[in-house]
């Protein structure tokens, strides 16, 4: 299932290109959503009722928004208005329940040039709020889809990656296979972005070596040092053993942390050097390369924030068998691991077992996660977007006021 | 339970039981499922495409480690040629690595 192939497509290792809809700030989407956007958890009701209501939207429920304050607040805005511009978004409709701070979300997202529009609650009800907003959204979405698809060369093309349920399998055949993605497709100019920073903690020697030069190594030592600060140490009650590694990290064979950073940091490949070190949900802005981004490890909230930064395709292996997905990010999964292959066939888009066997070597198992990401850009579904996964987990860094 | 195939023509390579990373490595991968102690293994440097032979101590499931060589309580782990924690009992080899004799060196 996962390595059959059906009419034409575009091949790895030659003229590299894919299909996708050019966005009116000239960024390139693989994906051609109408979004409903709530700013806030009370919001959601009314966006799920328009998602419902007219047919191809998708609403993006979330659980903050109320009493932020500070940086905190700050990222729930990146969050948002970075979701709302990525270019896998045709249009937005975004609804709050009051319209002062609807509006700083439509502004942020009206800078990429795409129609988008915001409703408040306050003053209206939900019933009237969703009507309103379901005519916008009918507009729009017959709009985005009569736009099309065109030929677009492969550094238009934007491609992240995180791990889940890592064992160790993973660092010998899936990150490694990512790896050699990387190798290959950044020197073509692609944007790339690996992140997870409390899964560097034992490797961060190696990581801090990967920086395109010693400046950027030290904004990345910084990055790393202030959340083994601020975060493992200021909240710790033990060494961490119960959660990094995580109980199916252990099972799968999986000791130790710095077990867990090495095989982790197997997905930035041999060569490639990180160009910038990026805030959570921060859109890169150096130029075409690998960008590191300072992530928690949690699957769900790392991917929203790298969405929420532009990315378009994301390649996510698994050891155990992670399931997660992103409404509008769409995840592939790569596993080397057998048992998860055959137990859970369903959410694994490509099979590298053949790296454990020997059968497979990392150069072609990364030829053919290119020809999946093109796939995948070209409009082939991924498992975790046919199984409905629409993981969309907002990073919060403290208490709300 | 290592079966022959041909790969490359003529070429007749076993798949291996468990794979090393590095040379530097003192615990390498069980890469098949249901090993049994006693197991005759075939094992694969993947760096430097070297094998070597090593027979089980332990019924190890896949994806878990087991040790090269005689690891004593104290000694420092090697995997991907790097320190990955301290062994906290021995461990023989051929014997299974993981929680119950080997941690973190950090937090």
């Amino acid at each position: 299932m996962s390595s059959k192939s059906n009419g034409k497509r575009a091949k790895s290792g030659g003229n590299l290109s894919f299909h996708g809809w050019r966005r009116e700030n000239g960024r390139v989407g693989v994906r051609n959503h109408v979004v409903i956007l709530p700013l806030d958890d009370l919001s959601n009701a009314s966006c799920e009722a328009v998602a419902n209501n007219i047919k191809g939207t998708l609403a993006l429920p979330h659980a903050y928004g109320r009493l932020q304050f500070g940086k905190d607040l700050d990222l729930h805005f990146r969050t948002l208005i970075g979701a709302g511009s990525n270019p896998n978004v045709a249009a937005v409709v975004v609804i709050g329940i009051e319209e002062s701070w609807t509006k700083r979300v439509v502004d942020g997202i009206a800078k990429t040039g795409k129609p988008v529009i915001g409703f408040g609650i306050e003053g209206h009800g939900d019933v009237a709020t969703i009507a309103r907003a379901s005519y916008k959204a009918k507009e729009f979405v017959q709009w985005a889809s009569d736009l099309r698809r065109e030929e677009c060369s492969i550094e238009d093309l934007w491609v992240s990656t995180k791990c889940g349920e890592s064992d160790t399998t993973t660092g010998l055949s899936s990150c490694p296979t990512v790896g050699n993605m990387y190798d290959k497709l950044i020197p073509k100019g692609i944007y790339g972005c690996f992140g997870e920073t409390s899964e560097i903690t034992g490797a961060e020697h190696i990581a801090k070596e990967r920086a395109i030069n010693a400046k950027i190594g030290e904004k990345w030592m910084k990055v790393f040092k202030a959340y083994q600060d601020e975060v493992i140490e200021a909240h710790k009650v033990d060494d961490l053993s119960d959660s990094q590694p995580t109980k199916g990290n252990i099972a799968g064979g999986l000791t130790t942390i710095e077990e867990k950073a090495l095989g982790n940091l197997e997905k930035i490949g041999r060569k490639c050097k990180f160009i910038d070190v990026l805030e959570p949900a921060e859109a890169p802005s150096s130029g075409p390369g690998l960008y590191y981004m300072d992530t928690s490890s949690a699957a769900a909230e790392c991917v929203t924030l790298m969405a929420a930064a532009g990315y378009v395709v994301h390649t996510f292996p698994t050891g155990q068998g992670n399931v997660i997905g992103n409404p509008i990010l769409p995840v592939i999964k790569i596993s080397g691991n057998p048992k998860t292959v055959r137990t859970m066939a369903e959410h694994i888009d490509l099979d590298v077992t053949g790296i454990l066997r020997r059968e497979q070597t990392l150069d072609t198992a990364g030829d053919a996660l290119i020809d999946m990401i093109i796939r995948t850009a070209n409009g082939r579904l991924t498992a975790a977007e046919a199984l409905g996964h629409r993981e969309f987990v907002m990073t919060k860094l403290y208490r709300s006021a | 339970m290592s079966r022959k195939r041909t790969t490359k023509g003529t070429e007749i390579v076993a798949t291996p039981h468990f794979l090393v990373h590095s040379p530097k490595d003192n615990v390498g991968v069980v890469v098949v499922e249901g090993l049994k102690a006693g197991t005759d293994m075939l094992g694969v440097i993947t760096e430097t495409d070297k094998t070597l032979k090593l027979k089980s101590k332990a019924d190890i499931p896949i994806g878990h480690k087991v040790a090269l060589k005689p690891l004593k309580k104290g000694d420092t782990v090697i995997k991907y040629g790097e320190d990955i924690g301290k062994m906290v009992a021995d461990a023989g080899v051929g014997e299974h690595v993981h929680i119950q004799n080997l941690k973190t060196k950090r937090w």
